[in-house]
Order: C-alpha cells, then sequence, then structure tokens
C-alpha cells in the first residue's frame, strides 16, 4: 500500500501492462499509470515508458514528455523512500539548513542522492503546505513536520533500518483509521474557527436544500452571496457556473482544485482533513446546478497522505446518496507541479498531459476536460457553496465587507507567535491580524505568497479584502530579521523552477530576474540596474501566457514599491568610486581555469 | 455570427471571417505581424509571443486571439516593438547562436527578425550557454538543438502533416527542450523528406547534402525584411 516501503520489484513487462490495463490502456489516464509504474518500481525507466506507450498507443516521447515534466515522477533509480525537504524560505528561517545536514550527515548523501543499500533518497521540493509546522518533509508518501537534526537522524536511522514510513512516523499506524492517521502526521493548527466552515456544520445540510431547487435557483443563490473564487483570482463563482449551465455539450465537468501550490498555502489541508464532507457536498451542488454528469478532485501530490482519507469521504458520500446517482468523482492526484495549479494546466494534468496552461479563449466553462464545459473551483469555494445553500445568500452576504463577502480562510507562517489557519471575515487590516497571530513586531509580510505582494510596516493598516489586498490567503509574517533580498530570490528561483517553460517570457525572462537579483544581492548591480528590473519585469508580465509569468516578477516589483531601502542600501555608490556592477573576478574565472593559475594583478590573495 | 466584420490594427480597416484569428485576419489584409512558432498549416502553438499586441486595451498574442468586431489593435508601435525585441533577445541568449558559422544563416527566421526589430546594439542579459550534443546520427538530417528556440513547429508538423510524431518536448520550464522518438534522429522513422524538417525557423534542423547550396547573398531574406511578402499584398 501507499505508506509502506515496498521491497522494489524490478521492471517487468508483465506488471507495468497490468497497470496501464487497469486504467483502461487509456491515454488520458498517463499521469496515474506512471504514478503507479513509479509507486512500484520507484522511478520510470526507459523500458517502463516503451511499454507504457506501447499499451496506450502513445509514442514513447509523449511518454517520456509527461514523465519528465513531473518533480515527482523519477528518471533515474531512486531509493525505497524518497525523502523530499521542503526547501522554502520559511523552513530556511525554521532551521532547515541543521536538519539537512543532520539528513546528509546520518545517510551518507547530499541532496541528490541516494543512499548505496538503496533504501533512501533525499531531495528538495517547494513548499508542501505545512509552513506552519516547518521545517517539514515528505517521506515516502507521509509526512513529518517541526523537524530537528535529532528527529531526522531518528528517521533516516530507521528508514535504513528497513522500517516503513508509517512505522517511523505513525504510532499504532494500523489500528488508526485513515483520518486519525492524517491526524497523527500533520498538526490542524486551526486557531480561529469562523461561523462559516470551520465551526459547527451539520452534514449534508446543503445539498439536501439544494435537492429541492431548480438548478437556476441554485444558480442564482450562488450568486446571490457574492461568492467569489478563493483560489486567488476571485472570479464570481455564479457567474462561472452560468456559463457552464449555459454551454452546447451535456457533458459538463465540476473539478475541485485541491493543487494548494503558492507557497505559504495550506487553508486547504485544513479544509481537506477536517471539512472534506463540506467539499464533496459542494462539488454535488455545483454538479445539480450545471448538470455535472462527471466529477474530478485533483489532489496535490504532496497532499497524498490525504489520498485515503479522502477516499473514505468520497466513499461514504455514495453510501449517503450524496455521490453516484448521475454524478460521482474521481481522486486525481498530481505529482509534484505548481503550475498544475492553474486551471488550464489542471484540467491538462486531468488528461494525461504534460501541465501547461491551455489557449483561451476557448475558457474552460465552453471546452474544458476532454473538450467538456468545465467549472475548475477552489477546495474552499466548494466548502462555502454548501455552506450558501444550507444558510441562505443573505447570511454570507451579510458577512465582511462591501465588496468582499462571507468570511475567508488565512494560512498565517513564518515570523509569528501562533501560525495556523484562521477564518475571518473580510476585511481586516494587516495590522489586526498580526496582533491576532502574534506577529506585531513584522518587518515585512507577503500577502498571498510570492505571486502576490510583499508589504513593508508602513503599510500595515491596508485591508485584506477585494477592495485592497486581494489574496488567495496566504500571509507569511518576516520579522526585521530577516534580509528581504533573500526571500526575493527564494520566490524567484521558485519561479524558475515551476515554469511550464511554454511561453519564451517565463522560461527564459524569469531566469534572467533571478540572476538579476543575485547581482544585487552580491554587491554588483547600480541604480541602473533597477530600471533593468523594471524593464525586465513588465516584458514578462506583459507577454506570459498564463498567470504564473504575469505575476512571477511581483516579488521584485512589490518589494522595490513597498520596501525601497532594501534595494537602496545594496546600490549605494562605493565610496572608492570603483563601479560595482563589473565582477573582475568572476569575468576572468573561466580564463584562470583554462589557464590553470591565478591572476597576479586580478587576485587579491595571490600573495597570501 | 457567420459574416465577415471589420476591425482596426493601428488605424487601418481589416475585414475578418468568423473564426480567425487577429493574425490571420492581418495577414489576409496585407499587415505583418512578427511571428516565430506559428506557421502557415500548422496548429498554432501561442509559445514564442513575439506576435504579442494590444487589442482591446489587453496584450494577446495575436497568432491565438479570435478576431472580433470593431477591436481595436496596436502592433506596429514602438512600445510593442520593444517587447519583441526583448523577447528575440531571449532566444538568442537561451540558445548558442553564431551566425557566421551557421548554415542557416540568410535564411534563418530569428535572425530575420532581429533585423526587423532592429536589434543592433549589444543586450543587456545575460547568455545561458547551454551545452548540448548534436545529433547527426540520421544519414540525411543533422540535429543541433542548441539554436532551438522551443517554436514546437517540427513537433505539429511531424505529429499532424508527417503522421509519425518523430519529434516531443521533455523537461520543465528553463530545462524544456526538443528530444526525438528514440535513442537518437536515426532510430526513429524520421525521413529527409519529412514536411517536418523543412519547417525549422533557424539552424536546428538541418536536411544533410544542402548546405550552402544557396550562396549567402542569395537567401531568402537577404531580398527584404521578415514579413515584407506580407506587405506587399496591400
Ligand atoms: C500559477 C497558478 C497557480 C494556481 N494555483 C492554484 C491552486 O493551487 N489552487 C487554486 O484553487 N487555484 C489556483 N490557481 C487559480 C486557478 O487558476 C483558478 O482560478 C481557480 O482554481 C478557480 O477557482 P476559484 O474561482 O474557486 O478560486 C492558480 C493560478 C495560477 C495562475
Ligand atoms: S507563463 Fe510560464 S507557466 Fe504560464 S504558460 Fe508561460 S511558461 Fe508556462
Ligand atoms: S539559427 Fe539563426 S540566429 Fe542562430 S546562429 Fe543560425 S542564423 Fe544565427
Ligand atoms: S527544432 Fe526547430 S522547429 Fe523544432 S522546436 Fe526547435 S526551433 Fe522549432
Ligand atoms: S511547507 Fe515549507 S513553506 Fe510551506
Ligand atoms: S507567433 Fe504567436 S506566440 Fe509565437
Amino acid at each position: 500500500m501507499s505508506d509502506s516501503a515496498p521491497a522494489l520489484a524490478t521492471s517487468t513487462p508483465q506488471s507495468v501492462r497490468t497497470i496501464c490495463a487497469k486504467f483502461g490502456n487509456t491515454p488520458h489516464r498517463l499521469l496515474d499509470i506512471l504514478l503507479a509504474v513509479r509507486q512500484e518500481q520507484g522511478w520510470i525507466s526507459p523500458q517502463s515508458m516503451e511499454l507504457v506507450a506501447t499499451a496506450t498507443g502513445l509514442t514513447r516521447i509523449v511518454v517520456e514528455g509527461v514523465a519528465s515534466f513531473y518533480s515527482f515522477l523519477p528518471l533515474t533509480p531512486k531509493g525505497r523512500v524518497t525523502i523530499r525537504l521542503c526547501d522554502d524560505i520559511v523552513d530556511r528561517f525554521a532551521g532547515l539548513e541543521a536538519v539537512r545536514a543532520a539528513f546528509e550527515a546520518e545517510l551518507g548523501i547530499t541532496v541528490g542522492g541516494t543512499t548505496p543499500d538503496g533504501a533512501v533518497s533525499l531531495e528538495l521540493t517547494p513548499c508542501i503546505g505545512m509552513c506552519d509546522q516547518a521545517p517539514a518533509a515528505m517521506v515516502g508518501d507521509l509526512v513529518a513536520v517541526r523537524l530537528t537534526p535529532d528527529r531526522a537522524r531518528e528517521i533516516a536511522r530507521a528508514l535504513q533500518a528497513g522500517r516503513s514510513p508509517a512505522e517511523v512516523l505513525v504510532a499504532d499506524h494500523d489500528c488508526l483509521s485513515p483520518l486519525e492517521r492524517v491526524k497523527a502526521q500533520v498538526q490542524d493548527n486551526i486557531r480561529l474557527a469562523g461561523q462559516v466552515l470551520l465551526g459547527e456544520v451539520p452534514l449534508d445540510a446543503g445539498i439536501t436544500s439544494a435537492q429541492g431547487m431548480e438548478p437556476t435557483a441554485i444558480i442564482d443563490a450562488v450568486e446571490a452571496s457574492g461568492l467569489r473564487g478563493c483560489g486567488g483570482a476571485g472570479f464570481t463563482t455564479g457567474r462561472k457556473w452560468r456559463f457552464a449551465a449555459g454551454a452546447a455539450d451535456p457533458h459538463r465537468v465540476v473539478i475541485c482544485n485541491a493543487d494548494e501550490g503558492e507557497p505559504g498555502t495550506f487553508k486547504d489541508r485544513a479544509l481537506l482533513t477536517n471539512r472534506a464532507d463540506l467539499v464533496v457536498e459542494g462539488m454535488a451542488i455545483c454538479a445539480r446546478a450545471i448538470g455535472g454528469r462527471e466529477g474530478i478532485l485533483y489532489l496535490r501530490g504532496e497532499y497524498v497522505y490525504l489520498r485515503d482519507h479522502l477516499l473514505s469521504v468520497l466513499e461514504a458520500a455514495r453510501s449517503r446518496g450524496v455521490l453516484g446517482v448521475g454524478f460521482d468523482i474521481r481522486l486525481q492526484l498530481g505529482a509534484g507541479a505548481y503550475i498544475c495549479g492553474e486551471e488550464g494546466a489542471l484540467i491538462s494534468s486531468c488528461e494525461g498531459l504534460p501541465g501547461e496552461p491551455k489557449t483561451r479563449p476557448p475558457f474552460p466553462v465552453t471546452r474544458g476536460y476532454l473538450g467538456h464545459p468545465t467549472v475548475v473551483n477552489n477546495v474552499e469555494t466548494f466548502a462555502h457553496v454548501a455552506r450558501i445553500l444550507d444558510r441562505g445568500a443573505d447570511w454570507f452576504r451579510a458577512m465582511g465587507t462591501e465588496k468582499s463577502h462571507g468570511t475567508k480562510l488565512f494560512s498565517i507562517s513564518g515570523d509569528c507567535a501562533w501560525p495556523g489557519v484562521y477564518e475571518l471575515p473580510w476585511g481586516l487590516s494587516l495590522r489586526e491580524l498580526l496582533a491576532l497571530v502574534g506577529g506585531e513586531d513584522a518587518a515585512a509580510v507577503q500577502v498571498g505568497g510570492p505571486s502576490g505582494t510583499m508589504v513593508g510596516r508602513d503599510s500595515f493598516d491596508r485591508r485584506l479584502a477585494y477592495e485592497d489586498l486581494a489574496t488567495g490567503g496566504a500571509v507569511i509574517v518576516f520579522s526585521p530579521r530577516r534580509n528581504v533580498l533573500e526571500i526575493v530570490d527564494y520566490y524567484m528561483s521558485f519561479f524558475v523552477h515551476e515554469s511550464c517553460g511554454y511561453c519564451t517570457p517565463c522560461r527564459v525572462g524569469n531566469v534572467f530576474l533571478k540572476k538579476a537579483v543575485e547581482k544585487f544581492r552580491k554587491g554588483q548591480a547600480d541604480e541602473g540596474d533597477i530600471q533593468y528590473l523594471r524593464d525586465l519585469s513588465a516584458t514578462i508580465i506583459e507577454t506570459s501566457r498564463c498567470g504564473l509569468g504575469m505575476t512571477s516578477p511581483n516579488p521584485v516589483l512589490t518589494s522595490l514599491d513597498n520596501l525601497p531601502l532594501v534595494w537602496a542600501a545594496v546600490t549605494k555608490p562605493r565610496k572608492d568610486g570603483i563601479k560595482a556592477t563589473f565582477d573582475i573576478q568572476s569575468a576572468i574565472d573561466g580564463g584562470r581555469r583554462l589557464a590553470q593559475r591565478r591572476s597576479m594583478i586580478f587576485d587579491r590573495d595571490f600573495s597570501e | 455570427m457567420t459574416d465577415a466584420f471589420t476591425f482596426q490594427i493601428d488605424g487601418v480597416e481589416v475585414t475578418a471571417q468568423p473564426g480567425q484569428t487577429i493574425m490571420e485576419a492581418a495577414d489576409a489584409a496585407g499587415i505583418y505581424i512578427p511571428r516565430l512558432c506559428d506557421h502557415e498549416g500548422l496548429r498554432h502553438q501561442g509559445g514564442c509571443r513575439v506576435c504579442t499586441v494590444k487589442a482591446g486595451g489587453r496584450s494577446v498574442a495575436a497568432c491565438t486571439q479570435p478576431a472580433e468586431a470593431a477591436l481595436e489593435v496596436e502592433n506596429d508601435t514602438e512600445a510593442r516593438r520593444r517587447v519583441r525585441r526583448d523577447l528575440v533577445e531571449m532566444l538568442f541568449h537561451g540558445g548558442n547562436h553564431l551566425c557566421p558559422i551557421c548554415e542557416k544563416s540568410g535564411n534563418c527566421e530569428l535572425q530575420a527578425m532581429a533585423y526587423r526589430l532592429e536589434m543592433t546594439a549589444p543586450t543587456r542579459f545575460p547568455w545561458l550557454e547551454p551545452c548540448r550534443a548534436v545529433d547527426a546520427s540520421h544519414p540525411e538530417i543533422a540535429l543541433d538543438t542548441n539554436r532551438c528556440i522551443s517554436c514546437g513547429r517540427c513537433i505539429r508538423a511531424s505529429q499532424d502533416l508527417d503522421g509519425k510524431g518523430v519529434f516531443g518536448y521533455v523537461g520543465r520550464g528553463i530545462h524544456r527542450r526538443v528530444a526525438v522518438n528514440g535513442a537518437d534522429l536515426a532510430h526513429t522513422e524520421a525521413a529527409g523528406a519529412d514536411l517536418a524538417m523543412g519547417v525549422c525557423p533557424v539552424g536546428c534542423i538541418l536536411r544533410k547534402g544542402e548546405g550552402f547550396s544557396v550562396p549567402i547573398g542569395e537567401r531568402v531574406f537577404d531580398d527584404g525584411l521578415i514579413g515584407h511578402e506580407i506587405e506587399a499584398k496591400r
């Protein structure tokens, strides 16, 4: 099963064929097929790719194109268990370096390596949604949080001794229910339960009420509530549903976006753990409203530890009749790609393609999953829907501000006393929020994750609402001890890592932007480079094909705008008048290596 | 909507048929919108973004964006040219281009686009200097992906026109590159006569045995700027 350490089978043609057959040899289940092959064999070998291609009728290069796109589908052999340390800036500030060193020392390998006995591979990965309990890591399909060097050594030793991640991380694993196993790994950290989602919620009240309503009346209610999508873009949910309901093709699809990849965001984790019924209910209500015949819950690969729990929730919903009658939901697991949170890319991924955004128009509500009209909504959006149908649009609309209705889940992490999930009505100021979470001494706050806005202390009166700081709910607090340019640099490396590579400005431009930030950090930039950053950012934003590229320069631009002194401090002219922009050392480095000697003139330490 | 309609590009009235993209309508009207990944007869990819125009105030790719009645499109302005120059420079810097020793010089759309966009001064961008093995295994074709601009034309042509699927993308982000359906080109179905081997805009896919059969000075873009044949229609 997923949570034990299987003795990896050698690639047998028959086992790969069996896996393909299990998914009907269907090309659009390619991601599931490759994940299952990895599960069994630890990697995707060239031979497996050939076999999968033959079984599904695809070419081998297409199979390789998919396998090589996703971080969790290795193309080289790996250990029985792969440890993936979250290397986000939050984890770095929380002691990642020491944890990493402990793993490396105990396992006798460095990141990227595999122990000689084939037991463990060690890797780094972007945010895994445990930011409130950093440093964190995936251990196989499970999760380890609040890591210390001691704990790291303990885990490493146990895995090398042949114990499974389940044995190491979950006491009495086999006696626990799926939900209990989830809770044994990860703390909920629900700090504040609001009226809508995290307080007391009756089972099936929303769907029961929806079943007594005409589909159009359901859409009217959702629209009247003022609910806007909680995944970040904030599109009016009722309007999206109306488009899909009016599409020509009667086979409509409902997809729940549980990719939750924006670093610093983990509120969907709280819902999927504690309110999964409500999310499923919301999807069923959507299906009733738009005539949905097929549902998909797209779960990010990092949340595979939630899979068994969610499967049991889906099964329970079937037995209560919420699912199964004309509409059912399949769980689609992702495989490590932030871009798959973008709705077109998410649909591509569900179709067994690389997670590349789709050309718009057509929009998913007209032509989405396998060409059918498709509604994609965030986990929290669906949960809200179920509550709105239970309590009424007016009840929801009355909360929040003039343009931002209801409550919102906030994921709070970083330098504060009480990181975790907070359900709050829209409209709080950052200052109020910081007081609530014990982060009053913050020097900067990243609202909405890397793609959002970095706000400095002089702007803490700004409000969390669509009228001012619109956000998917991530709030990362940085104390005055933190180096803002280090944060910006990390976020740019995140975007470089996660760009799908489809379009020029995002694929190439972000690399240039990242390199430029490095130059500032080395003290080699001058004021002219600030204009360079702005020009390059403008091109990337203007010409990128999807939201990733359109927001990737935000760490640079919003810190330039809101924390200008940080940048000014590293572009001051030097007292000796020498321009710092030219780095003679790195310029001559190539020649130095070729000649195998150092420069008498330029190497400052030549005499040493 | 089944009737032709009109819209404007840089103030010029253009007629479009329903379903046409901005670029298709512009081509028919003799207005050139710069492009590198789009190619007549192939599906649109919309990846290079060199065709970015402002349409109704929004930046969109002209090769994929449907034309709309009464739309006002900004194409040949200094702001557009600057952005396009940035993109073309990115493509140069993302690969290894040494035109004087390249067989494609003079026939190369990237080079020609640089001329058209007046990319004359040294650029401010860093060089990424990829180092990829050249694939000379095939008797009729050579493949040097160090010059590849990820336009995807070869992929679409092989898949859709040749019905073969010789090429495909592998990897993600800056590591995304064109690869072949086999250990090397010789171990694919590729043939020199494939349409896919004739669509590469740069000197990445070259048919062997044709090198310098047309001398420098008499090549495609020695006649005029890229796009002049479209503009000649006006
Ligand atoms: C790069 C990128 C990543 C995204 N990641 C997510 C995500 O993880 N979860 C999510 O719900 N929406 C994400 N979105 C937004 C989705 O594209 C889409 O707008 C959303 O799922 C729609 O649901 P909503 O209207 O309920 O918010 C992302 C968008 C972009 C551009
Ligand atoms: S903007 Fe980035 S992520 Fe989006 S399509 Fe372009 S390369 Fe892919
Ligand atoms: S492919 Fe074009 S731009 Fe590149 S070296 Fe050859 S002629 Fe120059
Ligand atoms: S090899 Fe040529 S045709 Fe193929 S993607 Fe690269 S540049 Fe385009
Ligand atoms: S889990 Fe490490 S920052 Fe989110
Ligand atoms: S020609 Fe339109 S994006 Fe390349």
